[in-house]
């Protein structure tokens, strides 16, 4: 059971809720979420409680997260998508921080569960719905309509664009829950070679050597993999809100 | 995960409100038979899915999952829109607020300088011309006083040499008066050493006049 690589995605309950037959049941996932919430915000409150003018470490890191996303934002969406910083920013603290945590030998993964990430992304994807049509009502639909399109091509086109669109939550939370599941299993089961060759005696101590190896470098990739996978989820974000915003300037 | 009493009391707990209108026939199943129940297949759900389906794509926890994800996504959101955006937005914001006003302070005081730097050439330029001019008045003054004092000395000897000239005329005179008395006395004696007789004065005088004028 130690060494099966998918029990470290294996959900338990800690405290047993259930509502209107449903299970809301407060689980291992639930308290790595509080977790993450705990880390990222605290994180970010303790950093910049002094409010210096000149950052200390805390704060620098606090301020280059902050001006990171923003000018990601600001790049992406332009001005006037800066309204939604707090939701980007959000969203890429979270991800990174339930990413890092999961580093942590016997951690649960939040992001490696598919739920967690597919309603992200549709909080995404919602967001860009619900803002694109409340701010430029049926014109957002230019959004599936590209300028410049021959009439002929055109509903060929439409289609595509559509597709593409209803595809984009489904590739969103795909990506990240896949990049965090597949690397935490190879993880888990290089390292689980290094455990089982350990126990065949001599010859199998020198030979766990190479998956030992094998394991610290998947670490560091691991680490990198967390972070570009909150990047690549804030960046995605700032294009579908750009969407949002302009949508008929692309 | 094993179930102590008090989360076997938790269980029913909280069904009890949206009992009412989800599940309206068990209206009274909050008793401790009903929380068994509850917690019994909870825990066969479990063990169930333990070694079948793939943990991610176990949909027994979704609604949790989905839950837990909305409540603590949520204050994180919130969290960060009403506190931590404006905290470092503010520092930052400050920050360049501050940058800009030491750059305001120092292109003032850097103007302050130049206007300075200038005032003092200015000063100086109108110091050396204010100089100029009193040296060439001074010069000036200088000028006229040696002017007038040589016209002065000049008319002194002018009024000196006038009354010399005036002397010597005199003496001339004088002396020219005299010399007819001594040409007349001269001319007795040589008269009277000639001829041995004395000449006529008057005669004497007529010939000294006579060769004065003749001469």
């Amino acid at each position: 059971m130690a060494n099966d690589p998918i029990h470290q995605f294996q959900i338990s309950k800690i405290v047993p809720i259930e509502i209107g037959g449903l299970d809301f049941s407060f689980t291992n996932a639930s308290l790595f979420m509080v977790a993450t919430v705990a880390c990222a915000a605290g994180f970010l409150y303790f950093a910049t409680s002094k409010r210096s003018l000149i950052p200390g470490r805390g704060q620098s890191v606090a301020e280059m997260s902050y001006e990171f996303i923003a000018n990601m934002l600001r790049e992406g969406a332009g001005n006037s998508g800066m309204k939604f910083f707090p939701l980007v920013f959000s969203l890429f603290m979270f991800i990174l921080t339930a990413n890092l945590l999961g580093m942590f030998p016997y951690f649960f993964t939040v992001t490696s569960q598919i739920i967690v990430t597919f309603a992200l992304s549709l909080l995404v994807i919602g967001t860009v719905l619900v803002y694109g049509f409340y701010k430029h009502g049926l014109h957002f639909l230019q959004l599936f309509v590209p300028s410049g399109v021959p009439g002929a091509l055109l509903p060929l086109v439409v289609a595509i664009e559509i597709i593409s669109f209803l595809s984009r939550p489904v590739s969103l939370s795909v990506r990240l829950f896949a990049n965090m599941l597949a690397g935490h299993i190879t993880l888990k089961v290089f390292a689980g070679f290094v455990a089982s060759l350990g126990a065949l005696g001599a010859l199998g101590i020198g030979g766990a050597i190479l998956p030992l190896i094998m394991t610290v470098a998947l670490t560091g990739l691991e680490f990198l993999v967390a972070f570009l996978q909150a990047y690549v989820f804030a960046v995605l974000t700032c294009m579908y809100l750009n969407d949002a915003v302009h949508p008929g300037g692309h | 995960m094993f179930v102590t009493s008090a989360h076997a009391q938790t269980a029913p707990a909280a069904p009890e409100t949206p009992a009412a209108p989800g599940t309206a026939p068990a209206g009274d199943t909050h008793a401790a038979p009903a929380g068994e129940t509850h917690t019994e297949t909870g825990v066969a759900h479990g063990d169930e899915h333990g070694g079948g389906t793939f943990p991610p794509f176990d949909a027994t926890y979704y609604p949790s999952m989905l839950l837990w994800l909305v409540i603590t996504f949520g204050l994180f959101y919130f969290l960060i829109k009403n506190v931590i955006v404006p905290r470092v937005g503010g520092i930052i914001e400050n920050r360049q607020g501050r940058i800009a006003q030491d750059l305001n302070e120092a292109s003032r005081l850097k103007a302050e300088a130049d206007a300075a730097v200038a005032a003092y050439e200015k000063e100086l330029a109108t110091a050396r011309s204010k100089g100029h001019k009193i040296a060439e008045t001074a010069r000036e003054a200088a000028k006229t006083k040696a002017a007038a004092d040589r016209a002065v000395i000049e008319a002194e000897l002018g009024e000196k040499l006038a009354a010399a000239e005036i002397r010597i005329g005199e003496i001339k005179r004088q002396a020219f008066a005299e010399v007819g008395q001594i040409a007349e006395e001269t001319a007795a004696a040589i008269v009277d050493q000639l001829i041995g007789a004395k000449a006529n004065n008057d005669d004497i005088k007529a010939a000294v006049a006579a060769a004065k004028t003749g001469a």
